[in-house]
């Protein structure tokens, strides 16, 4: 059971247990956008970096992957985490600001500007549909598609996957999906259940189930 | 002819001691590189005009042909290394061939064809006294010209396997391990981690399961070659490497992962395991001893990030080369779990060297703590390109001046550790090249690469050149990399194209920062350097482009302009290969570009004969249509 | 890099053996996709989803490794494939202009294919002849120093060759 000090608090933890479980057990809050309880955690996003070690050898690393390691010493809110993490938001902000997780983080740690070429993309590839559909639905229907720049989630070949079922878990996960209008009407009461997100592994069908938060179109046009 | 499983030390002296008497005594040997650069110039030619010669006119008990890879000096290949004379004759063409075998028939040299010193004009007839090989130490390279990499029996009649069968017969493998850490060998492949901690660490896992020891051969670095060279030249020194690690670590299995671009040095190292495994140096009971090792060849699909070890463990388990983070040490868990150690080229070609000579004299070469050679691959804007293998701890002055004969007005910088390094001024040029000095300044060694520039190259375009490099390589797993490597992309794409702001360099190092600090793996955390270093030492040129919108170097198309002078003898070639039509004129008299039609492509400048295209670092005056590529 | 001429038509049972072969060795899945390629020429979607069946693995896994690694190719090849080096030493000897010369003759853009299937137009990050650069690779053959002003004469060259594939191809 290995004991280690986070923001100079001691506290003793079984072995595996990662620096995000640690840190949220002590009460210390750490964002997260492709962490997912009861997922395999991947460390896409990067926004919930703590800083571990000191002096010249001092680095950030993910918390939802890093392991709690005997005599570790983490801050997870040092000047250097919170440059790291206001330059992360004001990245995302840059390529999908129509996401409200997104946004609410920006609120959140006083992120009032992005100085990049604004994108419209919806997609963070934060991998969360990618692994509920794996891990939880045990269909393995999307997945990531080439490298660099031009990764993309998809269904192979882009076809229509035989082994999706429907289940709509990939929307329900997705951090960009999440509170956010998709409809193009927004007197409309009903949600339009992600006409202009093209749920990679699915056709439009007439009866959708939207397994979204309450639309919030009305809310995001009146402002 | 060998035939048969080696089962015994005495068995392979004995090879060694037949393979040496069969050799005929005072023939000369006429030496052909014909590595990868070597064919592109036009080896094979010359190889096969030497067989006609030797054959047609009777010679072979008196003149040997070995065909070797890379020596390098590829910038005068296709050439010629007559032995024992050490006669070095440089851009044979195939005509010269009959003269210069001739004259080593008879043991003199065809004067007409020896290198000539352009400074003193004065010809020079063996390789050891030309310039460009008086400051090399060529360990590893030597090696190269003295065996055919094709046939393992020229590696054990050099005396090949005989430091691997001593220290299996002779040594414990603890007492390995203290050799390669008493010799100070640090990795090559960039990294500079002490290698026999390394293998100590491997050694340290529990028995009773598979361990690995692994050849990185996925040099991705652009502009660096030295382990296709050694890969292709002398693969038996690998495999001989990686089993006395094998030994000292208690692996059993071993994986040599080479780059799909490098299609000789896979056909090279496919052979040679083969026929390590036919004398029975590969597979069970080695050499009538215990010890059981096999090496499979994996070729690379295409990806620079899988030279990162976690990265290249994945793409070895035939999964996408994603990195992923430690703890754990590939060391603790590797390749389908196992333990696994991972070594670079030229790491492995150093393990006999020590094994061989001792940890004593090997480190009688270079600096403490940055003992032994390391092979550069010298390019850019040099005369003398080529692979050159000096002494750790010599200058940088030396290397690009005195080895690579570059003129001390014109190199602007150097660029060294590919798309993980730093740009070094020439001002800095009294560095020593050694891990740490390297570091202190803001580059790394990295594999070897060493890119020199002169004025007409763009700092900027530089740092854009890698950061689109870095775009394409990237996993693209983590945001910041991904992302950040675009934004870093964009800004540059900007500032060369006359679109920048003055704020835009605060933003590039902010975000220079926020990558390197919050990215998984090397790739990433290394990817903004070439832009800081650039940053760092040029400055002045970013702001060139930034507030006056001008490209010093005359490189960034949308900043500089076509002309033609005077010198123009309106002969016509430059509208002939004009690809828009932009130049006309009579003939006769001085031809004028169209500035709208013209798209900066250079297909004129490299067609006149007058030296009367000139490019003129400026703004743009008119507004221009897109690049000439067709929709 | 495939030559010219060998086009060899697989079947599922081809394929089926292919991986059987090399399902165990280490590299795996990467020596499968890249034996069905040198057969092919490129991987048709057909052969890998019968790589997946015969694996058991999810379709989504062989098509992520299918698209990370530059060397697959899932549309079909032309017959000769042109590859730009844009390593460093050759960026800084004008390797960007030989490619968009080689753009401009062709008519296609890096990663496509003429329209007669003829030539595919790559470019690639370094082939490890640095000295030569800027370089262009075909079939297997370097040529070095490229000029962009001689890229239509080696296009032309390239073309004829079709009929005469000992100067076209170089074993490799």
């Amino acid at each position: 059971m290995p004991s280690l000090t986070i923001n100079g608090v001691p506290v003793r933890v079984e072995e595996g247990t990662t620096l995000l479980e640690a840190a949220r057990f002590l009460g210390f809050p750490i964002p997260t956008l492709c962490h997912m309880d009861g997922l395999e955690p991947y460390g896409a996003c990067r926004l919930c970096v703590v800083e571990i070690g000191e002096g010249s050898g001092a680095r950030l690393v993910t918390s939802c992957t890093y392991p709690a390691v005997e005599g570790l010493r983490v801050r997870t809110a040092s000047k250097r985490v919170l440059r790291a993490r206001r330059m992360i938001i004001e990245l995302l902000l840059a390529s999908s600001p129509r996401s409200r997780t997104i946004q609410d983080l920006a609120s959140a740690y006083g992120v009032r500007q992005q100085r990049f070429r604004q994108e419209n993309e919806d997609c963070i590839l934060c991998g969360l549909c990618v692994r509920v559909c794996k891990e939880q639905m045990m269909a393995g229907a999307i997945g990531f598609s080439g490298r660099g720049s031009k990764r993309k989630i998809v269904t192979p070949f882009d076809e229509t996957s035989e082994v999706c079922r429907r289940c709509g878990a990939c929307m329900y996960v997705c951090p960009a999906c999440q509170l956010r209008c998709t409809c193009a009407e927004p007197e409309r009461a009903l949600c339009g259940a992600c006409e202009n997100l093209q749920p990679p592994c699915t056709e439009r069908h007439d009866d959708m189930m939207c397994y979204m938060a309450p639309c919030v179109a009305c809310e995001i046009d009146r402002d | 002819m060998i035939s048969g499983k080696l089962d015994s030390l005495t068995a392979l002296e004995s090879l060694r001691a037949r393979l040496r008497g069969e050799r005929p005594r005072d023939a000369a040997v006429i030496v052909i590189p014909a590595g990868t650069c070597g064919r592109a110039s036009g080896a094979e030619e010359i190889v096969a005009a030497a067989e006609e010669v030797i054959q047609e006119d009777g010679l072979a008990d008196r003149v040997l042909l070995r065909v070797t890879g890379c020596h390098g000096w590829c910038e005068m290949e296709p050439s010629i290394l007559v032995e024992p004379r050490r006669t070095f004759y440089p851009r044979v063409k195939p005509g010269d061939v009959p003269r210069i075998v001739a004259a080593a028939a008879c043991g003199t040299v065809a004067e007409e064809l020896l290198y000539s010193d352009s400074k003193t004009d004065q010809r020079i007839e063996r390789q050891e006294d030309i310039p460009f090989y008086q400051k090399q130490v060529r360990t590893l390279l030597g090696r190269n010209e003295r065996v055919d990499p094709t046939r393992i029996g020229d590696y054990i009649a050099e005396g090949g396997y005989g430091a691997f069968a001593r220290a299996l017969h002779q040594l414990a493998p603890s007492r390995i391990i203290e050799e390669i850490k008493a010799a100070g060998l640090r990795g090559r492949g960039g990294g500079g981690f002490p290698t026999g901690r390394k293998w100590e660490m491997l050694a340290a896992q529990p028995d009773g399961q598979d361990k690995y020891v692994v050849c990185n051969g996925d040099e991705g670095d652009p502009g660096a070659y030295m382990d296709r060279s050694l890969l292709e030249g002398n693969p038996h020194a690998i495999i001989e490497g990686m089993l006395i690690g094998a030994y000292a670590t208690g692996a059993n299995r071993g994986v040599i992962y080479v780059r799909m671009e490098y299609p000789l040095a896979i056909r090279h190292v496919a052979m040679a395991i083969e026929q390590a495994r036919q004398i029975g140096l590969l597979g069970d009971s080695i050499l009538g001893s215990s010890f059981s090792f096999d090496i499979s060849l994996v070729r690379g699909a295409g990806a620079f990030v899988c030279g990162e070890e976690t990265a290249l463990i994945r793409s070895i388990e035939g999964e996408v080369g994603e990195p992923r983070q430690r703890p754990p040490y590939p060391v603790q868990r590797g390749i389908r779990g196992r333990p696994t150690l991972i070594n670079n080229v030229e790491t492995w070609a150093n393990v006999p060297v020590i094994i061989e000579e001792g940890a004593e004299r090997f480190a009688r070469i270079g600096t403490p703590g940055n003992t032994g050679t390391k092979i550069f691959s010298l390019v850019g804007k040099v005369r003398n390109t080529g692979l050159v293998e000096v002494p750790m701890g010599i200058t940088l002055a030396e290397i690009v001046y005195d080895i690579g004969g570059a003129s001390a007005t014109a190199v602007k910088a150097v660029q060294t550790g590919g798309p993980s390094g730093g740009c070094i001024p020439a001002r800095m040029f009294d560095l020593r090249v050694d891990y740490d000095s390297l570091q202190a300044a803001g580059a790394i060694m990295g594999s070897g690469g060493m890119i020199v520039m002169d004025q007409g190259t763009c700092m900027v375009d530089i740092a854009r050149y890698f950061t689109r490099f870095l775009m394409d390589e990237s996993c693209g797993k983590c945001f910041t990399c991904r992302k950040g490597i675009q934004r870093m992309h964009e800004i540059l794409d900007d500032i060369t194209n006359g679109r920048g702001k003055p704020q835009d360099l605060d933003l590039l190092e902010e975000l220079a920062l926020a990558v390197k600090d919050t990215t998984l793996c090397g790739l990433g955390q290394t990817a903004p350097n070439p832009v800081l270093s650039t940053l760092r030492y040029f400055r002045d040129e970013y702001l060139e482009h930034i507030v006056n919108r001008r490209c010093p170097a005359g490189v960034c198309t949308a900043l500089v302009s076509f002309a033609i002078s005077e010198d123009c003898t309106g002969c016509g070639r430059c509208a002939k290969v004009c690809p828009t039509g932009a130049i006309a004129g009579e003939r006769g008299r001085r031809f004028r570009i169209d500035p709208e039609k013209c798209i900066k492509c250079g297909a004129c400048r490299d067609a006149c004969r007058a030296g009367a295209v000139g490019v003129v670092p400026g703004p743009e005056r008119v507004e221009r249509k897109g690049r000439g590529c067709p929709a | 890099m495939t030559s010219v001429e060998s086009r060899v038509d697989l079947d599922i049972e081809a394929v089926r053996e292919i991986v059987r072969k090399h399902r165990n060795e280490l590299g795996g899945l990467l020596a499968i996709l890249e034996e069905i390629q040198s057969e092919c020429g490129f991987l048709p979607a057909w052969a890998l989803k019968v790589v997946a069946a015969e694996l058991r693995r999810p379709l989504i896994d062989v098509y992520s490794v299918a698209t990370f690694y530059r060397a697959f190719s899932l549309q079909p090849r032309g017959r000769q494939t042109i590859c730009v080096c844009l390593g460093t030493a050759c960026h800084v000897r004008g390797g960007e202009e030989v490619a968009r010369a080689f753009e401009r003759a062709l008519g296609i853009r890096a990663g496509q294919t003429t329209a007669d299937g003829e030539f595919t137009l790559e470019t690639v990050n370094c082939l490890g002849a640095c000295a030569l650069g800027p370089i262009a690779m075909v079939n297997g053959r370097i040529f070095s120093k490229v000029q962009p002003a001689k890229v239509p004469e080696i296009v032309e060259a390239l073309r004829r060759s079709r009929h005469r594939p000992a100067l076209a191809t170089a074993s490799t």
